[in-house]
């Protein structure tokens, strides 16, 4: 009894720090939009440039009333997923290759570490013109960005596996892909789902990018348009886009994590 | 025709800064139902002994026959393997660990849920099959990682100090059980320890190795009283104390 009510004290103070916690990350938000909200209106920051949350509230209302920005969101998300995706999974395919022939990842060792280094972006003018002015470089550079980084990181969870569970299926006669499958593939989970949250912000740059380089359609073309016509109200209406569904891109991935990694 | 032997066995490691020869002219046969134990100092090479009498890599000369068939590169030879953990996989339940060997055998699916529970209860486990090895305490788990060795039905049994990291009373327990199976499977056994006493009472006979390069040093015949005991009753006898003394001599003139 006494045991019970001790219990039910530890489990109310929880939900008692869980709530100040709440209390603390709303008063951020809160803070964050008065300020900006105040500083706007009193022109401490030149509203301009800054736009305030109630313009950047009322654009917001008006495209979505005329539907303009459901386009360019739909654009920009389908391309930063299939980026994401694809980025993931070449990067994954590649690392199995390497981990397959460790005599090729010897050989391939130094080009990595090139394209690695290597700044992405930078091969975007050469996609556009070669690929065309379209969605199909978008998603490229949106894959590219991620694809090597994914490939070094798997590639090292792969080699870091113990050696000693490749030990017991030796001792049962396993070939090498059933090594993969049994072994090292389960066991690079963990880090492959981590590879999985950074990818998730790399294809978003990658995609922004593409889209300034682009400029046709998407939440990437509205902020350099923006730009370019001084409404400072539609680059950030475009940036709390982008926030809002990054982060939600970013849960999703976690939720993932939570049901395939069952072990922990 | 001895069950296995090891005929002229050299072994170098090659690293870029030397070549170290880890064994050097290994001569032994050991008979079919017969425990044997490698025990010897640090470096004596009985750990590369059992790999690669286990078939995991290739001597540098030399070789192994079990049944007068090559051991390295036998597809069709089944052996068991226990390591000094479990590596259980820890994203399988106990029941897909236990049957891991048969699904890379390509056996008939069907029949694993019957393997599964008859292992466990074999090995004095109760039906755990759906938990996962986290959920299992140490002795429990490597009680699993026997039952595992064992669904293949192995013709040989290689033991890697499979005892020593559980605590004292699991690992007397776990003795008695792979003794008591070995001996009811007719099973044939290599134990490698460091454990003087865990030799004695769970084997036949007894390798001893000098190190550097390793070489067997001298062979130790258990004898027949403490042969019928199990390795719990044996570590009571009278005579387990005077060939422990008798090893332990041994062992302290090699260092």
């Amino acid at each position: 009894m006494n045991n019970q009510k001790l219990h039910e004290q530890f489990l109310q103070s929880l939900r008692k720090e869980k709530r100040w916690v709440r209390f603390y990350q709303l008063l951020i938000l809160i803070a964050f939009f008065g300020l900006w909200e105040t500083a706007s209106r009193f022109r401490w920051i030149d509203p301009l440039i800054f736009s305030s949350p109630s313009k950047v509230m009322n654009l917001l209302i008006d495209n979505i009333a005329d539907g303009s920005i459901l386009v360019h969101i739909s654009y920009t998300l389908f391309e930063t997923v299939l980026g994401f995706i694809l980025g993931t999974l070449l990067g994954a395919i590649l690392a199995a290759i390497l981990w397959w022939s460790p005599f090729l990842s010897k050989v391939l060792d130094p080009y990595l570490v090139i394209l690695n280094s290597m700044p992405k972006v930078a091969l975007g003018p050469i996609l556009i013109v070669a690929m065309g002015p379209g969605m199909g470089s978008i998603i490229t550079m949106g894959a590219i960005i991620s694809v090597i980084i994914s490939t070094i990181v798997i590639y090292t969870a792969f080699r870091n596996v113990d050696a000693n569970y490749l030990k017991v299926l030796q001792t049962f006669n396993a070939s090498r892909s059933q090594m993969f499958k049994e072994a090292i593939l389960p066991s690079s989970f963990p880090t492959i789902i981590s590879t999985l949250k950074v990818n998730v912000g790399l294809s978003w740059v990658g995609v922004i990018v593409g889209e300034f380089l682009v400029s046709s359609k998407g939440l990437g073309y509205l902020i350099i348009y923006g730009f370019q016509v001084f409404n400072f109200n539609l680059v950030l209406m475009s940036l709390l886009i982008i926030a809002v569904f990054a982060t939600i891109m970013y849960q999703l991935v976690e939720l993932l994590e939570k049901k395939l990694i069952k072990s922990e | 025709m001895s069950f296995l032997s090891v005929s002229n066995v050299h072994h170098t490691y090659f690293s870029k800064e030397a070549a170290t020869e880890a064994l050097q002219d290994i001569n032994l046969t050991i008979d079919k139902g017969e425990f044997v134990s490698f025990i010897g100092p640090s470096g004596c090479g009985k750990t590369t002994l059992l790999s690669i009498i286990a078939g995991l890599f290739e001597p540098t000369s030399g070789s192994v026959h079990i049944e007068n068939q090559e051991v390295y590169g036998n597809k069709d030879l089944s052996i068991g393997y226990m390591l000094q953990q479990d590596y259980l996989f820890p994203w399988k339940t106990i029941e897909e660990n236990i049957t891991l060997g048969l699904k890379l055998l390509k056996q008939e699916k069907k029949s694993f849920t019957n393997v599964a529970s008859s292992l466990l209860s074999d090995v004095g486990l109760p039906p755990v099959e759906k938990k996962y090895p986290r959920e299992l305490s140490g002795g429990m788990r490597q009680r699993v990682a026997l039952a595992r060795t064992l669904a293949v039905d192995p013709k040989i049994l290689l033991l890697d100090e499979p005892f020593s990291a559980l605590d004292y009373q699991s690992k007397l327990k776990l003795e008695d059980l792979v003794s008591n199976k070995l001996k009811e499977y007719g099973k044939t056994a290599v134990l490698v320890t460091h454990d003087i006493g865990e030799a004695i009472a769970m084997s036949d006979r007894i390798f001893l190795f000098s190190a550097r390069p390793g070489k067997l040093h001298q062979t130790f015949l258990v004898p027949e009283e403490l042969r019928t005991l199990t390795p719990f009753e044996a570590r009571a006898h009278s005579s387990y104390s005077s060939l422990f003394q008798t090893i332990w001599k041994e062992l302290e003139s090699l260092e």
